[in-house]
């Protein structure tokens, strides 16, 4: 269904646009000269965190930080295996994406593990990743209290989809 | 995140020179490379969202997707201007559709136009900003097709725990800031 969304639209634009006589390539090309700038607004951004992230992995500290706080999440009823997937999944897409993987491989997509790994990162964001970018134009430069908030609703809405996995 | 990433960095370091030293670099080349990469399939993505999105403007598509928004839009971000809201109902409506990637641009517009000249956030801000990061994609396209790769005997098992979570995230999210914003007043000096 998603898949028809975007070009169907984009029809329907370009043929309202010949209808209205207007200039669709200008307009499209007016629009994407801002890639770059944005682009090099956010770079700094993405390549510090990334690079930040990728040695945390690669030292292991990820997997020791993930072996000692895995009994908090535990008692949140999420499994200790995902204690890394939870841990990386705010700071990194691509990083967080690759524990998946390994998860899948591990324990299998069905079971319980599995399911529960699927709805953690399919339910949340790249929220320090999300809040770095969004703000990296902007004179606005402290969030105040905005991180606390999203990470608090984010891991509450992974609380609660996997105490329905167990009941549903 | 300064301090976040301060602490990871230090204590990444630290062990890399006790285990491993020549590891620290080789590490953190990976990431910058990668971040490269990243960057300029981006800058590609965000030419094609921004181009598409100059043109729903001008064709008074936008418009159209923000009226239909509004009453929602001004509900969460009270005393929003018309083109701040114009780029936060393209920001969401992306996001619902899982386009997160085009919904970027239009977020960092969108902060741009509700941010004032302070350094610190005001409540719109921070209610964009805990929006877009308790993730509002509904169907996550990436989870179902990584699950069928790995033979899944029924990859969409796990979607309605998974869309409850992320209605319920995002809810949380949004009734924190209002509650916070009567705790926290926006500092209104000049």
């Amino acid at each position: 269904m998603t898949a028809y969304v975007v070009p169907v639209l984009f029809l329907i634009v370009l043929i309202t646009s010949l209808i209205k006589k207007k200039d669709a390539y200008s307009y499209f090309i007016d629009g994407s000269r801002s890639a770059v700038d944005l682009m090099i607004g956010v770079f700094p951004y993405l390549m510090t965190i990334m690079m930040c992230v990728e040695i945390f992995r690669q030292t292991g500290v990820s997997a020791a930080v993930s072996r000692f706080v895995s009994p908090v999440f535990e008692v949140m009823g999420l499994p200790g295996q995902l204690t890394e997937l939870i841990l990386l999944r705010p700071l990194s897409g691509a990083g967080s994406l690759a524990i998946l993987d390994n998860i899948y491989a591990t324990y299998g997509t069905d079971t319980f593990v599995g399911r529960c790994a699927s709805i953690i990162y399919g339910s949340s964001e790249t929220v320090f990743y999300v809040s770095a970018i969004y703000l990296s134009q902007s004179k606005t430069k402290k969030l105040r209290y905005a991180l606390p908030v999203a990470l608090v609703s984010t891991l509450l809405g992974c609380i609660i989809g996997c105490a329905l996995l167990r009941v549903l | 995140m300064s301090k976040i990433w301060l602490i990871m960095l230090l204590s990444a370091i630290s062990t890399a020179l006790v285990r491993d030293p020549s590891i620290a670099v080789s590490a953190m080349l990976t990431g910058a490379k990668d971040s490269v990469e990243l960057a300029m399939e981006l800058v590609a993505v965000y030419g094609v969202w921004l181009g598409f999105f100059a043109l729903l403007d001008k064709t008074g598509f936008a418009n159209v997707i923000a009226k239909l928004l509004r009453p929602l839009i001004k509900f969460l971000f009270k005393g929003s201007s018309e083109e701040a809201q114009k780029y936060i109902s393209m920001n969401m409506s992306a996001n619902l559709i899982g386009l997160g990637n085009a919904a970027t641009p239009m977020g960092i517009n969108a902060v741009k136009l509700l941010g004032d000249e302070k350094e610190s956030a005001n409540t719109n801000v921070i209610m964009l900003v805990v929006i877009s990061a308790t993730s509002l994609q509904l169907l996550p396209t990436t989870v179902i097709s990584m699950r069928a790769a790995h033979g899944s005997a029924n990859a969409a098992d796990f979607l309605l725990p998974c869309i409850i979570a992320t209605i319920i995230s995002t809810v949380i999210g949004i009734a924190l800031v209002k509650f916070l914003s009567k705790l926290f007043p926006d500092d209104r000096r000049k």
